[in-house]
């Protein structure tokens, strides 16, 4: 689905949501007649400082009305913007305060839904997909932490060994069904259903207060061990004290 | 517990060990030399055999720990809650079980919401043999830092390992309520490496260690404000840094991040046309810009402090 | 990988009373060594998990030196090895067993 197709499904009387070298920004109404923040990126585009930083604002921008206004995170973006710039400016507290913004617009009562409908990869996906409070997927997404070419320069290991690898577990290969599995994505949504019922739905259900993301990874056999060695360390160390 | 071993021959007395490189030490043995003598607990040590589940597929070798110790201690007398990578053991890089473990204990020091926590970084990022795994993990412990934070717990970073702090390393350093990082420790999230590929060999030799440095290494990061103190190479010095941030660290709040969004926009505001860091450098007012990769600690530590005061309330 | 066992008698228990210690870091041409004190006082054990295979023999000869030199009675060795030359792999039995005795190396 395109952005155009998803903002009408989405919102079929009308939004402000606009789209600005490949920022999304603006508001919409809900079916049950309040509204939410959308922001996000389109198109595949790279995160550098400054669309993190704009990002950012506009999730301060939610937050600083107080309010418990719904955040809706729109995600067809490229990796992080690999870029001498970026990093001599220092990305990584950009695409940290990104992230610390939309973690704490949760936890001041908005909630967050990440809405991945295209690509996503690195740390662009940590720091707007997976900072996200939900994150739902529309099928024929495309999350990534990396491509499997790129994999196999830095593991020496051919593509076809990888796809073959890849067969026996969703740990390591690119797509939604693998990211689903390891607990990072939640629900995958109905293309042939109204996105504004669905959205609405996710918003109805209770918010949840804990990180449940390990324990989703455990239930759908993705990732074996996370859940446990958290809870043991967890356990540990409340006892050490 | 697990006793440390020094990994050289020689006989370490004490003022050799405060002296004694960080970079060049294992992740045990900074975390024995940062704590009080014999005050760490390690949670799940090496003789749990918690490896990882995935790197036999790849028919790797596994490591006891999987590259992360995290345990309890005291620094100064007082409890800490510590975690280490090493960044030897598969370039410290995030798996499974390395990353579950700090998330668990940032979710411990969240509901203790007393007990402040130190991490030493050294990690390349994300292992690739257990991408999603990875990439999960460091969602969750950005989501459990900063709920720790929310609730007053101090969360240190200390940079100045080997594998430097690249990756998703560097976006968990960015949620920090404070950094002390050395010179040797590289803070970035795409790596040499990876922008050489992506962007072509004239926009960064990956190969020139000097450009490497100036773009990612502690100075410059302390000069833009990236980190709030500059340590030496020393465990001594990572000591009394991890000690003195403890006591100064912010907690985290709405105008914590509103006070982030500008200094950040000031940033690019300032420097965003500069195609080198020495231009930075020029730029925040070094009289010899040039000079700065061969400056010792101490004149650094000086002049980083004229030209750039450390902001403790915008991070 | 390829898993290597060797047991041993020792005729005699390593001195002092920690439980364990580790030593070393797998890391291509280096590898950790566990040791542990779980072993009847006469006997001693070391377990090899290495991502270099088909070195079984030149193993099997460092293990018996080692044993035959420090007597480590009592002590379950567990190796993982990215790969080390066997005087690294001489070194780092040395360093377990010089610190579980209560020694510095």
């Amino acid at each position: 689905m395109t952005l155009d197709n998803i903002l009408a499904s989405l919102f079929p009387h009308g939004h402000d949501v606009v789209l600005e070298r490949g920022l999304i920004s603006g508001r919409g109404p809900l079916p049950d007649g309040g509204s939410v923040a959308v922001i996000g990126v389109d198109g595949r585009t790279p995160v550098g400082v400054e669309e993190a930083a704009l990002l950012a604002g506009h999730v301060l921008d939610v937050i600083k009305p107080g309010g418990n206004e719904p955040i809706l995170v729109l995600i067809d973006s490229d990796s992080q913007r690999m870029s001498k710039r970026d990093e001599l400016l220092g990305l990584n507290e950009f695409l940290a305060h990104l992230a610390k913004c939309l973690i704490l617009a949760d936890k001041l009562g908005h909630r967050t839904i990440g809405l991945l409908y295209g690509h996503t990869a690195a740390g662009a996906f940590i720091a707007t997909a997976l900072a996200t409070q939900i994150l739902v997927a529309l099928p024929g997404a495309e999350p990534a932490v990396m491509d499997l070419p790129s994999m196999s320069r830095v593991t020496k290991l051919s593509i076809d060994v990888l796809q073959e690898k890849a067969k026996s577990t969703p740990v390591f290969a690119p797509g939604l069904d693998n990211l689903a599995q390891t607990g990072a994505v939640a629900i995958t949504l109905d293309t042939a259903g109204s996105l504004a019922d669905q959205l609405q739905s996710v918003l109805s259900a209770p918010a949840e207060r804990e990180d449940s993301r390990d324990k989703l990874g455990k239930e759908r056999n993705g990732r074996p061990k996370a859940a446990d060695i958290a809870e043991r360390v967890y356990e540990l160390a409340r006892a050490s004290v | 517990m697990i006793a440390v071993v020094s990994e050289t021959s020689k006989d370490h007395d004490d003022a050799s060990v405060s002296t004694s490189s960080w970079y060049e030490a294992s992740a045990r043995q900074r975390v024995e030399h940062l704590l009080d003598a014999n005050s760490f607990n390690e949670f799940i040590g090496p003789e749990w055999r918690e490896t990882s589940p995935h790197l036999p597929l790849f028919d790797l070798p596994e490591q006891f720990d999987d590259g992360m110790i995290v345990g309890y201690g005291r620094l100064g007398g007082k409890p800490v809650l510590v975690a280490a990578q090493e960044g030897r053991f598969m370039g410290g890089a995030f798996g499974e079980i390395h990353g579950a473990k700090l998330t668990g204990l940032l979710r411990a020091a969240r509901d203790m919401a007393s007990v402040p926590v130190l991490i030493l970084f050294d990690t390349g990022g994300v292992r690739l043999q257990e991408a999603n795994a990875g990439e999960l993990a460091i969602a969750e412990i950005m989501r459990a830092l900063i709920e720790a934070r929310l609730v007053g717990v101090p969360v240190v970073g200390l940079v100045g390992g080997r594998a430097g702090c690249y990756g998703g390393g560097g976006l968990i350093a960015g949620c920090c309520s404070a950094l002390a990082v050395s010179e040797q420790g590289r803070i970035s999230v795409s790596g040499p490496e990876v922008i050489e590929t992506n962007r072509g060999v004239e926009e960064f030799d990956s190969k020139d260690r000097a450009l490497v440095w100036r773009t990612m290494g502690g100075k410059h990061r302390r000069l833009i404000g990236g980190a709030e103190v500059f340590a030496d190479d020393t465990m001594a010095s990572f000591r009394d840094a991890a000690r003195y941030l403890i006591e100064h660290a912010p907690s985290m709040s709405l105008s914590t991040l509103e006070s982030e969004q500008s200094r950040l926009a000031q940033r690019i505001e300032r420097f965003g046309h500069c195609s080198d860091a020495v231009d930075i450098w020029r730029s925040l007012g070094a009289a010899e810009p040039e000079n700065l990769p061969a400056l010792h600690y101490r004149e650094f530590a000086a002049l980083a402090n004229d030209l750039q005061e450390p902001r403790h309330d915008a991070r | 990988m390829e898993t290597l066992n060797y047991r041993h008698k020792a005729p005699q228990r390593a001195k002092g009373s920690k439980r364990q210690v580790i030593v070393g870091v797998v890391a291509s041409g280096n590898l950790e060594v566990l040791a542990e004190r779980v072993l009847p006082d006469s006997e001693c054990e070391v377990d090899i998990r290495t991502a270099a295979e088909g070195f079984g023999e030149i193993w099997q000869a460092v293990v018996a030196d080692f044993v035959e030199r420090r007597s480590p009675g009592g002590l379950k060795f567990s190796i993982n090895d990215g790969g080390a030359r066997p005087d690294t792999v001489a070194l780092r039995l040395a360093q377990a067993v010089s610190a579980i005795e209560g020694e510095r190396t």
